[in-house]
């Protein structure tokens, strides 16, 4: 009945217990406050069954931002460990150290970068286009609820059970049965799984939504350069994702039914899971990166008070990077031995990547130059950015050369760049956009002196953190690494990384203080559509936006849509009359959950569980592919409603 | 008129969506692919393709699906015409001859598993019943999608929302072929010449 679970898997040791307790704690302070305000129905009526993708962006932000707080923490016991454990065992266990940078690893990128990025798609993507709505509002969220389904299974992890061990990508042989019998693995497949399929359908959405809902005039190189960002993103997550399926679908089947594809015996190859981890993996790091890119673009241009500098070349940036980042998986492992004329070739291509990226570098700079430049936070999170990245960048060629790979191969180098590109790229973007974004969707500014402060303390601890390793690597210290010799005098720079996640902590905390005023002072920062003279079309409606966009779709003839209606003084049409927005749907959280029944079924071998899991999705599908009136008509007076703003 | 607009918008932007899906899951069946030619010789001293594929049975299951996948498109042709009793009718043959081709694959796979020679045997025959399988997998779906297809048809008529439905389901009838006509090709055509 219970397949493997049983009262063993409940946590034992006591930090395991300390994060389970403060989980838990948390989603009953969630109830007890949801309770005791009376806001259940509320949240049901205008959250959970909502398919407006504001409301879904704003949803993919909260629970990125409590995976960024358990990576974090992932991230301090980590290092705290490496600090004490020369010659020491520390404070973890090997095991559970291994658990611990798994889980890192895995939550951030799938469940902080991605939901960030998703979050940011349907908050912008939509508006920023002139349209009402995405093109498949119910499927944005299922996408929304199998991916929340995802963040479910790895933090229910930590309390039944146990997480992979077997590090991010959890390679075969280690992934196997025969080397990892437990739940852990199992846990990593089936709630990549899920989000992935969620991904993937969101990827399908906005790719269809960007070619086919834009505003009457925008005309493919009129789009905002954010716009030409996802769309380089979404063709990589379709083209990419499915081999993630299927991979992690055969992997599955190594462990639930005996088969043979990655095992090493039986005639199994574990180098092909290896490669098709990585056909789906760096395409991911773009995935990831591109929509950073575009956001900056769209800051840089704003805060600098003039057009973008080599749009055309910035478009065709995106398309060379979002071709090439095919060509480039094998230079994950040069040191797999796939032949000298193998590796020269993907080292190549590795460089040539570098091009396009850092043609989009100089377009940033000269924006800036002669621009009236205003050092508002989201600049600030630029100039971090443009530094870093540009050094973690660098990094990246001197280890695309596979000379030079074969020596800091799987050391703390590695391990340095990867962070710079991603805390300095995606997520100092990701920052950026926040804060440019933030108004726009509550009405009010972010403060932007904590923000300053939260930007220097990252900034700070993120050198901190990762100089140091950039370091250690070089002498030999590898990733992964519970505990070393003491002879090897890697003690101080460990306890100088230990110190820089101390201050990225310290920026997060800000970064929540940043919130929680901004939110209790708001009436000090209110603002109107268009608190920072933008440029795009986001900006043209209120702060926050009304339910259906724009009342009007607007008329674009030039590529700052919004700038050339403030130049030539175009004033907005009203409108009365009824407008067609998507009913709210229950069906979305359903289907997660049954898929969530299907996850956790097969984690513990539960299969009836699956089973009814199984036939509850199809049920589901079924209801919604046999339903005809989805939307309902909304009366809409955007002159009464502009009278009863004032 | 704007009714009508919005409803043309909406074909329009599901069709393409689906055709973008169909996109996806072409790069899953040649992740699939390229696992089975790379472990395709990992036969652990079992058999080969050569020793267990049966070309007869295997070009009657083809021209079921190759069938089948015509009578869909009839069956477009139908409801393009208005005429719904010949598209109910031609769905029902379609689903039989689909039916059929399933009833054959799910025969040869439990002929080899009888043979003891399952997935579990070797490399070889995990990425064959998994590439195989998948396909099959999405005919059992497509099988189903047509019986809901069929309700529809029967209660609701040809409305503008059917008749979408029935198109997407065409493509992912025809999807379906061209897969199949890859499997035969890669995995059993190339299997007995190997």
């Amino acid at each position: 009945m219970f397949g493997r679970l049983s009262l063993d898997a409940l946590p034992h040791d006591l930090i395991t217990i300390g994060g389970a307790v403060t989980m838990l704690g948390g989603a009953l302070l969630v109830v007890a406050a949801l309770t005791f305000f009376k806001r259940w129905k509320w949240l049901f009526k205008e959250w959970l069954t909502s398919l407006d993708p504001k409301k879904i962006g704003v949803m993919y932000l909260i629970v990125a931002a409590i995976m960024l707080l358990r990576g974090v923490g992932d991230a301090l016991l980590m290092r705290t460990q490496q600090a004490l454990a020369s010659d020491a065992s520390g404070i973890l266990t090997s095991d559970h150290f291994q658990q611990i940078f798994s889980a890192h690893g895995t939550i951030m990128i799938f469940f902080v970068a991605m939901g960030v990025i998703f979050g940011l798609f349907n908050l912008i993507v939509p508006l920023q286009i002139g349209s009402r709505d995405v093109a498949f509002p119910f499927l944005n969220s299922v996408s929304f609820w199998l991916f929340v389904v995802g963040f479910g299974l790895v933090n229910l992890s930590l309390m039944v059970g146990e997480f992979s061990a077997a590090g991010w990508l959890a390679y075969p042989p280690l992934s196997e049965l025969q080397y990892s019998p437990g739940v852990g693995v199992d846990y990593w497949i089936w709630s990549l799984q899920i989000a992935g399929v969620g991904s993937l359908l969101s990827g399908i959405n906005f790719f269809v939504t960007i070619l086919k809902m834009r505003a009457p005039g925008m005309t493919l190189m009129k789009m905002p350069i954010f716009i030409w960002s996802v769309l380089g993103s979404v063709v990589l997550i379709m083209f990419a994702f499915p081999i993630l399926t299927a991979t992690l679908g055969m992997l599955s089947l190594d462990r639930l039914i005996g088969a043979h594809f990655f095992t090493t015996d039986a005639g199994g190859n574990a180098m092909m899971y290896i490669n098709l981890i990585w056909a789906w993996g760096h395409p991911e790091v773009y995935i990831l990166i591109l929509p950073a890119f575009g956001i900056f673009s769209e800051v840089v241009a704003t805060f600098s008070r003039k057009r973008l500098f080599g749009y055309t070349s910035m478009v065709w940036a995106i398309a060379a990077i979002t071709f090439l980042s095919f060509t480039v998986w094998l230079h994950h492992f040069f040191t797999m031995g796939a032949g000298a004329n193998v590796n020269a070739f993907f080292g190549i291509m590795t460089m040539v990547i570098a091009i396009p990226t850092g043609v989009k570098v100089f377009n940033w700079l000269f924006t800036m130059y002669r621009g009236r430049v205003k050092f508002a936070t989201p600049m600030l999170w630029f100039m971090g950015f443009i530094v870093t990245f540009t050094l973690g960048g660098l990094a990246g060629v001197l280890m695309s050369v596979p000379a030079i790979d074969f020596q800091v191969h799987n050391s703390l180098f590695l391990v340095a760049h990867f962070h710079t590109m991603i805390i300095g790229g995606v997520l100092f973007g990701a920052f950026a956009g926040f804060t440019y974004w933030f108004p726009k969707f509550t009405g009010f500014k972010l403060n932007e002196r904590i923000g300053r402060y939260a930007f220097w303390s990252w900034l700070t601890g993120f050198l901190l953190a990762f100089v140091p390793l950039y370091i250690l690597g070089f002498m030999g210290a590898t990733r992964r690494l519970d505990h070393y010799d003491a002879s090897m005098g890697w003690q101080g720079l460990f306890a100088v990384a230990g110190v820089g996640v101390l201050f990225i902590g310290l920026g997060v905390a800000l970064q929540l203080l940043q919130i929680g005023y901004s939110v209790w002072k708001r009436n000090e920062n209110r603002v109107q559509g268009d608190p920072w003279d933008g440029r795009t079309l986001e900006w043209a409606v209120s702060s926050p936006p009304p339910e259906y966009n724009f009342a009007v779709i607007p008329e674009v003839t030039e590529r700052d849509a919004f700038w050339a209606m403030k130049q030539s003084k175009v004033k907005q049409e009203s409108f009365k009359g009824t407008l067609m927005v998507p009913k709210n749907s229950l069906l979305g959280l359903v289907i997660a959950v049954f898929a969530f029944m299907i996850g956790f079924g097969i984690v513990w071998h539960m299969f009836w569980m699956a089973g009814i899991g199984l036939v509850g999705v199809i049920v589901c599908v079924i209801i919604r592919i046999s339903a005809d009136e989805t939307e309902r008509a909304l009366v809409v007076d955007t002159l009464a409603e502009a009278e009863g703003s004032k | 008129m704007e009714a009508e607009n919005a409803l043309q918008a909406r074909n329009e932007k599901t069709l393409l969506g689906f055709w973008v899906y169909l996109m996806t899951d072409v790069v899953l069946f040649a992740t699939l692919f390229a696992t089975y030619m790379v472990v395709r010789n990992g036969t652990n001293g079992g058999p080969a393709g050569a020793d267990i594929f049966n070309l007869q049975f295997v070009l009657v299951e083809t021209m079921l699906l190759l069938v089948s996948s015509f009578t869909s498109g009839l069956m477009a042709v139908a409801a393009r015409k208005g005429d719904i009793a010949q598209a109910i009718w031609w769905l029902i043959i379609t689903f039989t001859l689909g039916a059929s081709f399933l009833g054959l694959e799910l025969q040869e796979f439990s002929k080899l598993i009888s043979e003891n020679n399952s997935w579990q045997h070797s490399a070889f025959l995990s990425a064959f019943f998994t590439l195989v399988g998948t396909h099959g997998l999405h005919i059992l779906f497509g099988l189903l999608w047509s019986v809901v297809l069929f309700a529809q048809l029967v209660k609701k008529g040809l409305t503008n929302n059917v008749t979408r439905r029935l198109s997407l389901f065409g493509m992912f009838w025809h999807f379906l072929d061209v897969i199949w006509i890859f499997i035969f090709t890669i995995v059993y055509l190339m299997g007995v010449v190997s």
